[in-house]
């Protein structure tokens, strides 16, 4: 067992999985000569060369379209998109060619790719730089849309979703790339895509997070712990297939749910989360769920702006709070 | 490296006679092979009869969707998958109905396609737009103007990853010469090395704007000068000229692993798909486009050449006509898929919690 980073979780992974298969290779902005934007493809270049670490031109539709393209002929391209904003350049190549041309060909050709990409706010970089659009691309059938929240899980998924035979949409928030955590020396274990986490068990609510918010609700619930509140938390992990039966599964236990997500309100991920719970759990429910997000505004530069448009463990904190007072229950 | 228009000469661009007309240079068949002209023939016939037949049953409402048809480009069709070997790949848009039988998918896969019946070359998932076919290395027909291309790129970096010989053909058409994917593509490509021909199919019309409205350089094969990639204007009437320039292209992508651009122009005899009655379109461009069927003009040439008598005309029409019928007696008697199979195609890898819910199934059966 070593303590890394996230960062170096995904790095190592790559390293391995490219040493283990021949096929796999790298792609993207700045990956190589640069090292990548946030520095997750260190030192790959040197060790693996151009042909299978490639600097691409700044021409996002082009090259993911190009990765689609190879993959159809089998190969393993894990691309990295500098963030998931510029990923709206690719939507075509994503959403009409990756997710598409399995189902739409009658299951002949397969497209074995991995598009990595961070995002997130909190970084002031403005409204352009600091979403969190997964929802776009959970909505699509054909992808696969992954957002683990430890370094562990990153690994463990990261090494699924270069093995799976689909598109999957890797999602790293730039808020966790520092984050470290316990990783098995030489471990080799593929998560299961399609499966949620329940990485804390509880009993008087369920608080259910993906990514960067699935690591605050640890960090929420721990605290809570010391106040003799006993949170269930749930890591999503995967946003496309979704597990609803673990999600309903822990709330026909506690009665009662908070979902925090990093992204907008109306029509997001929250809102799936809530009607899953509403058709599943609907009996066991003392009180409504209550959802935990960002501002629905173009987050803002300004730090204090930001901070305040951002969810935080004080505003999950706040939401279990209240939701154990509408239960009935006395707290803080 | 400069544009070479060669086999097409650097014809001039104007709505009306916007080619030099076939006679006064045409490449010759003295040299050429009777069986082989014969078989040009023969499946430039089969393409134009299937396309008749599809029309025909498309007002019959047995296909559905758009239907966009080769009509007219028979020759361009023919003479870009002779150049072909079996091993390269090819890339098409929507309007591949021609192409795919080209690459040698039997014309009944291709009709009951267009059927939406299960034994259909995608297996009754994409329709006209959209077929494909692993064996016949058809790596698929794009409903997205442009969509492709960024693909067609892709395969090639595979081919090129692996040290393969294998030589990667993007058709596209015209119009597509102006998305941002086209420019994209042909700058990877070019950087990377990549084997690959794009072909422009320049039939002068994108659904109804023509070339001359919609790029500030019409001639189109120069587009590639900006990215150092070598364009070649063709005679798209002209099947020998065109399996000519195509080859030549192949082969130098094949040997020189890098990317070529080729334009062929061509007419569309009808309109963007089977209902579109191109009211746009001038009296001259309709007769234009009716003197230049390709398919009339070789047949007339074979005759004077002495390849073709009236018994063999008469024995490849009853043939065509044969096969024409068997493939639509086929799709017409091939079975739907089954609406078992609905979940079947989402994902190539089996995952945990897919959704396989009809539309008014219940999220949770209590
Ligand atoms: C991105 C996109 N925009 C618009 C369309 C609608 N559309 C379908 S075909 C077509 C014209 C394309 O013309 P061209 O590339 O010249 O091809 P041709 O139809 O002549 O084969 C258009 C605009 C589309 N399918 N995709």
């Amino acid at each position: 067992m070593s303590v890394i980073t996230y960062r170096q979780a995904l790095r190592e992974t790559l390293r391995a999985e490219m040493h283990r298969d021949e096929d796999v290779f790298l792609m993207g902005e700045e990956i190589g000569v640069f090292e990548g934007s946030y520095k997750i493809t260190e030192g790959l270049l040197k060790e693996f060369g151009e042909r299978r670490v490639r600097d691409t031109p700044i021409a996002e539709e082009g090259f993911v379209g190009a990765a689609i393209g190879a993959a159809m002929l089998g190969l393993r391209p894990v691309v990295e998109v500098m963030t998931i904003n510029f990923s709206l350049l690719a939507l075509d190549q994503i959403v009409n060619h990756a997710a598409k041309i399995y189902g739409m060909f009658g299951g002949q050709n397969s497209v074995p790719m991995v598009i990595r990409m961070p995002g997130g706010g909190g970084q002031q970089l403005g409204a352009t730089h600091s979403q969190n659009i997964e929802l776009y691309y959970s909505f699509v059938p054909g992808l696969k849309v992954v957002a683990p929240s430890t370094p562990a899980e990153a690994a463990a998924m990261l090494r699924a979703a270069i093995r799976d035979d689909d598109p999957v949409l890797f999602l790293e928030n730039l808020g966790l790339y520092n984050t470290k955590g316990e990783v098995p020396d030489d471990d080799d274990t593929v998560a299961e895509i399609g499966r949620a986490a329940v990485t804390r068990e509880g009993s008087d609510i369920t608080l259910i997070g993906y990514s960067r918010m699935a690591a605050v609700a640890g960090q929420v619930a721990e605290k809570l712990a010391e106040d003799d509140i006993s949170v269930e938390v749930v890591d999503l992990r995967s946003l496309r297939p979704l597990d609803r039966e673990t999600i309903v599964e822990s709330v026909r236990k506690t009665g009662c749910a908070v979902v925090a997500e990093d992204d907008w309100l109306t029509y997001g991920i929250g809102a799936e989360i809530a009607a899953t719970i509403q058709e599943g759990a609907f009996d066991y429910l003392d009180a409504p769920v209550r959802r935990v997000a960002m501002a629905e505004v173009p987050m803002p530069y300004s730090k204090p702006l930001e901070t305040a448009a951002l969810p935080s463990a004080e505003s999950i904190t706040t939401a279990v709070h209240e939701t154990l007072r509408a239960v009935g229950r006395r707290v803080g | 490296m400069a544009d070479t228009a060669k086999k097409g000469g650097g014809t001039a661009r104007s709505t009306g006679g916007r080619r030099r007309s076939r006679k006064d240079a045409a490449p010759s068949i003295a040299d050429e092979q009777p069986k082989a002209l014969l078989e040009y023939y023969r499946q430039m016939l089969l393409i134009r009869r299937f396309e008749e037949r599809t029309a025909q049953a498309y007002t019959q409402a047995r296909i559905g969707g758009y239907c966009h048809l080769n009509l007219g480009e028979e020759a361009t069709v023919v003479g870009l998958m002779t150049a072909l070997k079996e091993r390269d790949y090819l890339f098409t848009n929507y309007r591949e109905h021609g192409y795919a039988i080209g690459k040698g998918i039997s014309p009944r896969e291709v009709m009951a396609e267009l059927y939406g019946r299960s034994t259909g070359v995608s297996k009754g998932w994409g329709g006209s737009m959209h077929m494909f076919d692993t064996e016949a290395r058809l790596l698929g027909g794009y409903g997205i103007v442009g969509g492709q291309l960024p693909l067609a790129a892709g395969a090639a970096l595979a081919v090129s990853y692996r040290g393969g010989d294998e030589v990667v053909m993007c058709q596209m058409g015209d119009g597509t010469t102006n998305i941002g994917a086209f420019h994209e593509t042909l700058n990877i490509a070019a950087l990377w090395n990549l084997p690959v021909v794009f072909v422009v199919i320049n039939n002068y019309t994108g659904m109804g704007t023509t070339v001359d409205k919609s790029s500030a350089e019409p001639e189109l094969h120069k587009r590639g000068s900006a990215y150092r990639i070598e364009g070649v204007r063709v005679d798209g009437q002209d099947v020998i000229a065109v399996r000519d320039a195509a080859s030549d292209l192949v082969e130098r992508a094949r040997s020189e692993q890098r990317p070529y651009l080729l334009e062929t122009m061509s007419h569309r005899m009808k309109g963007h798909s089977v209902v579109d009655p191109a009211k746009y379109r001038t009296k001259e461009q309709v007769e234009e486009a009716r003197a230049n069927d390709p398919v009339a003009a070789f047949e007339a040439r074979l005759e004077e050449a002495g390849v073709l008598d009236d018994d063999a005309k008469k024995e490849i029409a009853d043939s065509v006509r044969d096969e024409v019928t068997d493939a639509a007696d086929f799709a017409e008697n091939s079975p739907n898929p089954e609406v078992s199979t609905l979940f079947d195609y989402t994902y190539a890898t089996p995952v945990a919690n897919e959704s396989t819910r009809m539309p008014a199934d219940p999220v949770f059966a209590e």
